[in-house]
């Protein structure tokens, strides 16, 4: 009761404040929802800053320094962002205490990019319940894509399973006898991905011959890999983390274990995987981007890049380029940024979603060249290309064409 | 059978991380009669020590020995600054001392050298050792370092008077000062070695597992595991105990159908359990008699 | 490394707390339950939220209290409990369609047993081992809870949702209110509950064990049975607390979990004070509130922040908020005389 009460007494004060600010004419368009208002967006975000996944509260940094950038540059409309983001510890009963803490008490307009399945299925159904846009959400899990049930959470980048039919496909064209083994991590992301190799293989799943899952917790994944290796299979695939991917790729060296070696996007990044891992141990090595990479020298003269690099010296100077976070929060924030400026006058709610749902052919700086974000009002995954890519020397080498990873083919 | 050996290879492999790790979890029980839960994180922020030394040009072996010198002053100045003044307060509060203290080292690696993970060099090479491509040389390498610091151990608390008099201060306190001991200064030094032994883990660990600020995360889970196995009085039985934890994961993630891969630390685990129920001071400790 | 047998005279590992000393006084409860009452009248629906997660952790804290403050055990597997709790819950609302509330006692009972079949081997086992024995209880939980064949009932990674109840009966309030109210009832219960306990025989024996157990032994306590079954009890309390938070946050997933948990209750009844009950509130807002504020302070370094302000609290009171409610008994005894 109390709080439809406060709620209305909101509604009713901004709207006295909109009447206030703004004479006659502009009164028509300008409508607004709470932590909206003339000079002011609030918008909330949870990131790990602390805990075992700290290392994506890059991620959190970067889009605070990218709204610090657009608020120096006068801001959005006219209007300044301001990006408050909370720290969760990858816990889910922490995220929901912060995103109700976001929405009842810093009143934002909406919660953009928070970071993890878990913690963004703990906080889903309260924002959806509430009615606040859980917009672009850091995570690759298949189910952000659902209009239907959750029409207030959109997902960003693309799904893991997605990404893991593309390598099906492509296995099942052009290594057709192939016997695939699989490391991957046991959470959701591993599992998610898991998922998407099998259906993507689909009659032909029996192709993979050995699968071995392991914990974060440990130190070590020596052992998953001689084990994988008796089984004899000519293919290996590596749903792991950045750590976990460079541990494999060394391991399989120092074994000289040869398959053919595919790594998941999430770790394919060359400063923070390959490079650790050692190029001469990397060559050949398959995977799919939808990004750029910022320790690729081939983007050098790269106008998108440079952008980036030009925004990095400026506003995020302790940021290092090499790791692949930077550049997802400089893609995922310009989209936000896209998001609010397509909606001009009118930021309600409802409105931000209508306009997150309507993108088209939008093409944040860091993406791929040809690779576009889409989204209507059923399809809530923004990018859902790929294209796929070799390692080379010492940067990626794209091939073929850009691949739409969607789920219904 | 080849799967076997191999998979007992591994073990072994990847039990010198754990048993070099355990021997740095007794070393501060020897010298504080209590695990340290920050100790994974000292040896961790040795070791990006080490790195940014290197990376500011000094050559391996000298950043390895200045390393251990700035982790044995470090390891002392935690004991006099941080935990001297809890001496009298409840070892319960000195617990949560250590893990105030892993958030802080933990949070300033993470600041001031990111997360990224970094390559770290080791001086014994990568190829495969006598022919065996399941242990590479800088395995055998880390299995030599980790004897070696277990003879050094040994004659250093047998035969030298610090170390009999750093260990009559742990286990009589009262005698020992009686006697001369500082035992305050003892427990000191104790923190002063115990950091240096898990800086030269850190360093013998950081080219297998990638260096980045929650490397030593799972590994500490084993090292204490190893130690507790072992036994926590005696440093032979903490370095059998890496070994035994390491090969017998590996078994059990193997062997054991179904469930054997996604549970083979709780099996691990489960396994020590059982272990310390038959013999509660660990396979190779002093038994404790108490006294009423 | 000889085989020289060492003969020590241990000092407890847990100072002893005389049992008068571990509750607060009548008139102080009163306070303290009035303030409880009233206070969710009055603030938003999110701090309402915050003020149910304060009571869960609180229940939490208590229930390790009773099990370190009481017997003498030290534990770093409360995470265990919380889970199996709150997955009990969670399971029996979402699958069976069991009403909440009776939901909350099965949990309970669930994590009794569990609790005294844990303290069997537990038994043989003191100090730095029986801390590793439940550590790995704790960092084995989550990896339980992921697998497979659970897979069908837990939701596996995913987690499970859980529907939130609305107040019974009509009863203008908020679901949030109504949680508190609930979660309210529960904990004074549990509290009055605990404190007979250790007043009772039981409690006595309790902490006779932890003062020194061959005395205690020799007095004719059976040991065991009271080692274990304080472990149930704490287990069966802290099961309890994780159903009431699965309910609250609606959400259970492994990663809620974690050896991160653990670690945080434990904290949480150093900073209240190890065996003193009332404290555990305070331990619980600790839990709460400290990371916020040091995440406040610098968010790159939320971490260390956190850390040095733990620091701070135990350089200044060792023994925690006990200390100061002591502190504070003396300066009022003072002002009364003059």
């Amino acid at each position: 009761m109390r709080s439809r009460l406060n709620l209305l007494i909101a509604a009713f004060s901004t709207t006295v404040i909109a009447f206030a600010a703004t004479t006659g004419s502009a009164l028509a368009q300008k409508k607004y929802d709470t932590g909206a208002a003339d000079t002011e967006i609030r918008i909330g975000n949870i990131m790990p800053y602390s805990g075992p996944a700290s290392a994506y509260g890059v991620i959190g940094k970067t889009e605070a320094a990218y709204f610090n950038k657009i608020n120096a540059e006068g801001g959005i409309n006219g209007r300044k962002i301001n990006f408050i983001s909370y720290d969760d510890g990858y816990s889910p009963p922490k995220a929901v205490e912060q995103a109700r803490k976001l929405v009842e008490s810093d009143e934002v307009l909406l919660v953009f990019n928070p970071l993890g399945t878990p913690s963004n299925s703990a906080i889903q159904k309260y924002l959806n319940a509430r009615k606040v846009p859980q917009l672009f959400v850091a995570t690759g899990a298949t189910k952000w894509n659902d209009p239907k049930d959750f029409p207030w959470t959109m997902g960003w980048q693309p799904g893991y399973q997605s990404e893991a039919r593309i390598y099906a496909k492509y296995l099942m064209r052009e290594k057709p006898d192939a016997k695939i083994s699989v490391l991957y991590q046991n959470d959701d992301f591993g599992k998610d991905y898991l998922k998407g190799l099998k259906d993507g293989l689909g009659a032909k799943a029996s192709m993979i011959v050995a699968e071995e899952s392991y914990e974060t917790s440990e130190p070590t994944i020596d052992n998953h890999i001689v084990k994988l290796r008796a089984s004899g299979a000519d293919v290996f695939i590596s749903i792991t983390t950045p750590k976990f991917a460079a541990q494999a790729i060394k391991k399989m060296a120092e074994i000289e274990w040869k398959p053919l070696h595919i790594v998941s996007n999430v770790s394919a990044s060359v400063g923070g995987v390959i490079k650790p891992a050692g190029f001469e141990n990397s060559q050949g090595i398959l995977s799919a981007a939808y990004a750029k990479d910022g320790a690729d020298p081939q983007w050098d003269n790269d106008p998108g890049m440079k952008k980036f690099l030009a925004f990095l010296a400026k506003y995020d100077a302790d940021a290092n380029k090499l790791d692949g976070s930077v550049v997802y929060g400089y893609g995922a924030a310009q989209t936000m940024v896209k998001v609010l400026e397509l909606c001009g006058d009118n930021l309600t709610r409802e409105n931000v979603m209508k306009q997150a749902a309507s993108l088209k052919d939008f093409a944040p700086d860091t993406l791929l060249p040809g690779i576009k974000i889409n989204t209507t009002p059923t399809d809530f995954a923004p990018i859902n290309q790929l294209q796929m890519m070799r390692f080379k020397g010492e940067k990626w080498e794209l091939f073929g064409d850009i691949i739409s990873g969607e789920l219904s083919n | 059978m080849e799967l076997f050996t191999n998979q007992i290879l591994a073990g072994i492999s990847t039990g010198a991380i754990y048993a070099c790790m355990a021997l740095a979890v007794v070393m501060i029980y020897q010298a504080i009669e209590h695990l340290n839960f920050a100790q994974g994180e000292m040896a961790m922020f040795s070791t990006f020590i080490s790195w940014q030394l290197m990376q500011w040009g000094v050559p391996y072996w000298a950043a390895f020995v200045l390393t251990l010198g700035i982790s044995f002053a470090g390891g002392i100045a935690i004991e006099r600054l941080l935990f001297k003044p809890l001496a009298k307060a409840p070892i319960l509060t000195n617990v949560a001392g250590f893990i105030a203290l892993y958030a802080i080292l933990n949070s300033f690696a993470g600041l001031i050298w990111d997360f990224t993970i970094k390559q770290y060099p080791t001086p014994f090479g990568s190829s495969p050792f006598l022919g065996s491509q399941l242990i590479s040389t800088h395995q055998a390498g880390m299995i030599g370092v980790t004897v070696l610091l277990l003879v050094l151990l040994y004659l250093f608390f047998q035969f030298t008077r610090v170390g009999l008099a750093m260990r009559a201060a742990a286990s009589v306190p009262e005698s020992a000062r009686l006697v001369g001991i500082n035992t305050s200064w003892m427990i000191a030094l104790g923190w002063g070695m115990a950091a240096a032994i898990g800086s030269i883990a850190g360093m013998m660990i950081a080219p297998v597992v990638f260096l980045e600020p929650n490397m030593m995360l799972g590994v500490l889970i084993y090292g204490f595991a190893a130690a507790v196995l072992g036994g926590l009085t005696s440093p032979f039985g903490a370095v059998i105990g890496g070994f035994l934890v390491g090969i017998f994961e590996n078994l059990a993630g193997t062997y054991i159908p179904g469930v054997g891969n996604e549970l083979k630390l709780p099996i691990a685990l489960a396994l020590i359990i059982t272990v310390l129920v038959v013999k509660p001071a660990g396979l190779f400790g002093r038994p404790i008699v108490k006294r009423v | 490394m000889s085989a020289v047998q060492e003969t020590v005279t241990e000092a407890p590992a847990v100072e002893a707390v005389p049992k008068r000393a571990m509750t607060l006084g009548a008139g102080s409860s009163l306070v303290m339950l009035a303030l409880l009452i009233l206070v969710p009248l009055f603030v938003k629906n999110f701090i309402i939220f915050q003020l149910t997660m304060l009571l869960i952790y609180g229940l939490a804290v208590l229930a390790l209290n009773i099990l370190t403050g009481g017997s003498g055990q030290f534990s770093l597997g409360q995470s265990a409990f919380y889970a199996v709790g709150a997955y009990t819950s969670a399971i029996l609302i979402e699958h069976v369609g069991m009403n909440y509330a009776l939901t909350l006692p099965i949990a309970g009972v669930v994590c009794f047993g569990f609790g005294f079949l844990f303290g069997q081997p537990a038994l043989r086992l003191s100090g730095v081992y029986l801390a590793l024995a439940t550590f790995a209880l704790a960092t084995a939980m989550p990896q339980l809870l992921k697998l497979g064949v659970f897979e069908t009932w837990t939701g596996g990674v995913q987690g499970l949702v859980v529907t939130k109840p609305d107040a019974p009966f009509g009863l203008p309030m908020s679901q949030d209110m109504w949680l508190y109210y609930f979660t309210l009832v529960i904990t004074v219960a549990i509290y009055i509950f605990s404190v007979n306990l250790l007043k009772s025989r039981s409690g006595r024996a309790f902490m006779a064990i932890r003062d020194n157990e061959i005395a205690a032994s020799a007095m004719g306590i059976d040991v065991a049975l009271y080692k274990t079954l304080a472990f149930g009890v704490s287990a069966g309390i802290t099961g309890v607390a994780g159903g009431l938070g699965a309910i609250a946050v609606q959400f259970v997933a492994p990663d809620g979990y974690t050896i991160t948990l653990a670690i945080s209750l434990f904290l949480g009844m150093v900073v209240g004070g190890v065996g003193w009950l009332p404290g555990s509130i305070v331990g619980s807002a600790f839990i709460i509130f400290v990371p916020n504020i040091a995440e406040g302070i610098s968010k790159g370094l939320s971490g260390a922040v956190f850390g040095v302000l733990l620091f701070l609290i135990i350089f200044l009171v060792p023994h925690g908020a006990r200390q100061i409610a002591m502190i504070a008994q003396q300066l009022l005894g003072k002002l009364k005389k003059s």
